[in-house]
């Protein structure tokens, strides 16, 4: 029986693949890297590819990853797999957004927000209110 | 006491309240299991981020990252997490007290707060309370997807990067039971060390590649995002099973409440009919 070590792929949303294989290849950031047990440990960012995980028997399984990191240790490897795109543009448009947001939402005094601010005036509203029921039901009797 | 026409209007509006509270019930416990199963998928991820977080910090880098190193603070960064909808009992108050218990503490140690909140009842909730809130993100709806949280948890890094944070925290309800969903306020930043695993005490290193640097910049970051978003993803599950408790509470009050209600009616009407009887047979006496 060949030599095998321990492959976990994992995406921030779910499972992907756990199991033993004899060879992973990999799509890192700076060419496609193969993976044999033992291997040194090593961190590196991977680019949108495919993995490929050798299983023991020659089987061999795909994985689309559209990013991610993948750390190696002597008898375990790691995919943490990305499903959102990314770049730094495109993050940095994502900050500004929740930024305005919040912005908006402290200075808009008219926001559907205001709840809260509502739900207090309508309660002395009806509380008014029932005081001068109360009044009127004294003072007719 | 009160006519028996309105008794009846009454019983009739918490009837109708009653199938409304029923319903949101049972929504809510369907969409319980689907958060559940979705909290239980994206914690692998979490699990494997969080133990290759622990290998680098036991690797001896010839750089070391600012998330790792603890430095004096001056001014610390709080993610919130709450729901975007309410009627879900004390979920959202219970974890608001416990974020504002450890604000004061902060605030007794001279330090300031930034926050970012998740959610639209922490952003109506801190807006009236008056705190800084840096950014605000909501309607991520029941599946959120991790993009969609990038933008939040940017600000708060790069503030963090800039040095305008020196802490980070994240304040979310943590999953234990369908009864039980506790508060909690956890430090993401900076990153505190996991207990040490065996095979990793001698002096080693990674190779990187390209650098250390910019795979460290990108493994903290996702490390961050993951744990903001399983936060975001538990907080979930929490609310769906708060709301599903919280109606069903109110559809049994209902009932009783259509109860007592019902023979206070029976009452009336008797009282009634007695009434009208006794005018009758009176009547037909005194001819």
């Amino acid at each position: 029986m060949a030599i095998t070590f321990h492959v976990d792929i994992v995406s921030a949303e779910a499972e992907i693949f756990s199991g033993k294989a004899s060879m992973v290849f990999a799509p890192a950031e700076m060419g496609e890297v193969g993976i044999a047990p033992r291997h040194t440990p090593l961190l590196t960012r991977l680019k949108a590819g495919e993995v490929r995980v050798q299983l023991e028997g020659k089987e061999e399984q795909f994985f689309y990853v559209s990013g991610g990191m993948l750390e190696i240790q002597p008898h375990v490897v790691t995919v943490l797999a990305d499903t959102a795109m990314r770049a730094a543009d495109i993050d940095e448009a994502a900050a500004q957004r929740v930024k305005a947001r919040a912005e908006k939402a402290m200075s808009d005094k008219k926001s559907d927000f205001d709840y809260a601010k509502a739900q207090a005036e309508l309660a002395e509203a009806v509380a008014q209110l029932r005081a001068i029921q109360h009044i009127r039901d004294k003072g007719g009797r | 006491m009160a006519g028996a026409k309105e008794i009846r209007t009454q019983i009739k509006s918490i009837q109708n309240t009653q199938k409304i509270t029923k319903a949101m019930e049972m929504v809510a416990a369907s969409k319980m299991r689907k958060a559940q199963d979705r909290m239980r998928a994206s914690r692998p991820y979490a699990e494997k981020m969080r133990n290759v977080v622990a290998h680098m910090g036991k690797a001896h880098p010839e750089y070391k990252h600012p998330y790792l190193i603890e430095r004096e603070a001056k001014r610390v960064g709080l993610i919130v997490i709450s729901t975007d909808r309410g009627l879900c009992g004390g979920l959202n108050i219970n974890l608001f007290k416990s974020a504002i218990s450890s604000m004061q503490e902060w605030r007794g140690q001279n330090l300031d707060i930034d926050l970012a909140v998740i959610g639209t009842k922490a952003m109506s909730f801190f807006k009236r309370l008056g705190g800084n809130v840096v950014s605000e993100n909501s309607h991520l709806g029941d599946t959120p997807r991790v993009e969609e949280l990038i933008g939040s948890v940017k600000v708060m890094l790069d503030a963090y990067n800039e040095g305008r944070i020196d802490r980070l925290y994240i304040a979310n309800n943590v999953f234990v039971n369908t009864m039980t969903q506790n508060p909690a306020v956890e430090q993401l930043l900076p990153v505190v060390g996991d207990e040490c695993d065996e095979n990793l005490k001698h002096h080693w290193d990674y190779i990187y590649e390209p650098d250390a640097k910019s795979v460290m910049d990108g493994l903290l970051m996702r490390y961050i995002e993951s744990l903001v978003y399983q936060g975001l993803v538990e907080n979930i599950a929490c609310e769906m099973a708060a709301r599903m408790v919280a109606m069903k509470a109110a559809s049994d009050n209902a009932g009783t409440l259509i109860d007592e209600l019902q023979l206070v009616y029976n009452k009336a009407r008797q009282a009634a009919i007695t009434q009208e009887l006794s005018e009758i047979v009176s009547g037909a006496a005194a001819v």
